[in-house]
């Protein structure tokens, strides 16, 4: 087998790789496997950037990817956690977007652009309208900017009455 | 691991990282110790969530302390084996909760603070610090809005929640001014180009108290004392730091070594 097809068929099996918290998503819908690369020797190298600095998932990550890449036949990979560059939600794909709205979580917005220079404070409510993901009214409010996961918010709609969370713009 | 670029020195760095780290952990489980106290489960969930961001913070900077510094002391070891003396926080991190608007009050100013030194820390010339700021810019921003949004509510909320919110600030205030003052590391590490002179950072600081306390139809609550010491920079800290690493520390010295 190439290297580049070893480094590509690796590449697939990562990717596939469940989130912890929200395994309606692929680590590869998330946006946060960053690279696959061969070291010399043969030794898979798995690169991943956490959603926020405290991610509690990290660990789980990390030894669900060692054991897929495993199961599939690639030995044992080392996987490597990189903050740079920081994870941005707009890295999550349409693919991701769809299954998260199909979940019941209503799927981020663009990120906010960041110009340099300080960051004007937010106070008040974020100015922002979404789609309830099970009744599709516009009709919603945040409740909690925190929420069960560290990339969620807690939303509600008044229309339909139920809550739901919302990936938050990052 | 990210070199250190040359004409610094690798315990000099490491000193700094140890500031910014321990302010992050000190802070966080100041936060933490609100989880099954919070007034409301909203609440609760937001305070854990920053805590949490902070936590991760120091995690990597105590890591990256640890590495550059020489002497090999891992995250853990930084956080469980070392004395009050040891620790390099600012004070106000430390001091006890009192009630939930002295805990939104003192976010209010950390959060701010620390977003602007971070903010310039982007541009840092050690990579390690750069990614680190990069990625808690984003997090802080929401910590401090969550923190003024509160402020905001309590002052310009009934006649009993603005005095609470004007007693909290009040009695945080005399811990301002020593996050102004730089240490010797670190105005040889900024002229470097490698840290952030938190002395630049006070105009953004007092424009953001403004804004969120107008807002928020308070006064400031005083003058910023131009004489601070540095005392946390430099190992001089309350008795409630000691307290606070009891607790932080009960485990991993009760048992050395554990793993779970």
């Amino acid at each position: 087998m190439v290297t580049g097809g070893r480094v590509a068929g690796a590449w697939r099996v990562a990717e596939r790789v469940a989130d912890p918290e929200m395994p309606m998503v692929t680590l590869g819908d998330l946006g946060i496997l960053r690279e696959v690369e061969e070291a010399p020797g043969g030794r898979v190298v798995v690169t991943v950037t956490p959603t926020y600095s405290g991610c509690p998932a990290m660990e789980a990550i990390q030894a669900d990817l060692a054991a897929a890449l495993r199961d599939a036949g690639y030995g044992e990979a080392e996987i490597r956690v990189s903050l740079s560059p920081p994870w941005t939600s707009d890295w999550i794909g349409a693919e991701g977007r769809r299954k998260l709205a199909e979940a019941g979580i209503a799927p981020p917005g663009a990120a906010p652009s960041r110009r340099s220079g300080p960051v004007p404070v937010t106070l008040g409510p974020i100015p922002r309208r979404l789609a309830c993901p099970r009744c599709g009214s516009a009709d919603t409010e945040e409740t909690s900017r925190f929420g069960p996961t560290a990339c969620t918010a807690l939303w509600r709609c008044r229309a339909c009455r139920e809550p739901f969370e919302h990936v938050k713009e990052i | 691991m990210p070199a250190v670029p040359d004409e610094v020195r690798g315990v000099e760095l490491g000193q700094y990282c140890l500031m910014l780290g321990d302010d992050a952990l000190v802070m966080s489980h100041r936060l933490q110790e609100w989880v099954t106290h919070a007034p409301e489960l909203e609440e609760e969930v937001a305070l854990a969530n920053i805590a949490l961001d902070l936590l991760g913070q120091a995690r990597v900077l105590l890591a990256r302390a640890g590495a550059v510094d020489g002497s090999g002391r891992d995250e853990d070891a930084l956080a469980f084996q070392r004395e009050p003396g040891e620790y390099r926080n600012v004070r106000l991190a430390e001091v006890p909760n009192g009630d939930f608007a002295h805990t939104m009050g003192r976010l209010l100013v950390f959060a701010t603070w620390r977003l602007a030194l971070l903010g310039r820390l982007t541009g840092s010339r050690d990579p390690m610090l750069a990614a680190v700021a990069a990625k808690g810019v984003k997090e802080l921003v929401y910590h401090r809005d969550y923190a003024a949004g509160w402020v905001v509510r309590l002052g310009d909320g009934t006649a009993y929640s603005r005095e609470r919110m004007a007693e909290g600030l009040a009695a945080l205030w005399p811990l301002v001014a020593e996050l102004f003052v730089p240490c010797p590391a670190e105005q040889r590490l900024a002229a470097a180009g490698i840290a952030a002179d938190p002395a630049a950072v006070r105009p953004e600081f007092d424009a953001v108290l403004a804004e969120v306390l107008t807002a928020a139809t308070l006064g400031t609550p005083g003058p910023v004392s131009a004489d601070a010491v540095p005392a946390g920079r430099e190992g001089s800290h309350t008795p409630a730091l000691a307290d606070l690493l009891g607790d932080l520390q009960q485990v991993a010295r009760a048992h050395p070594g554990a793993t779970w």
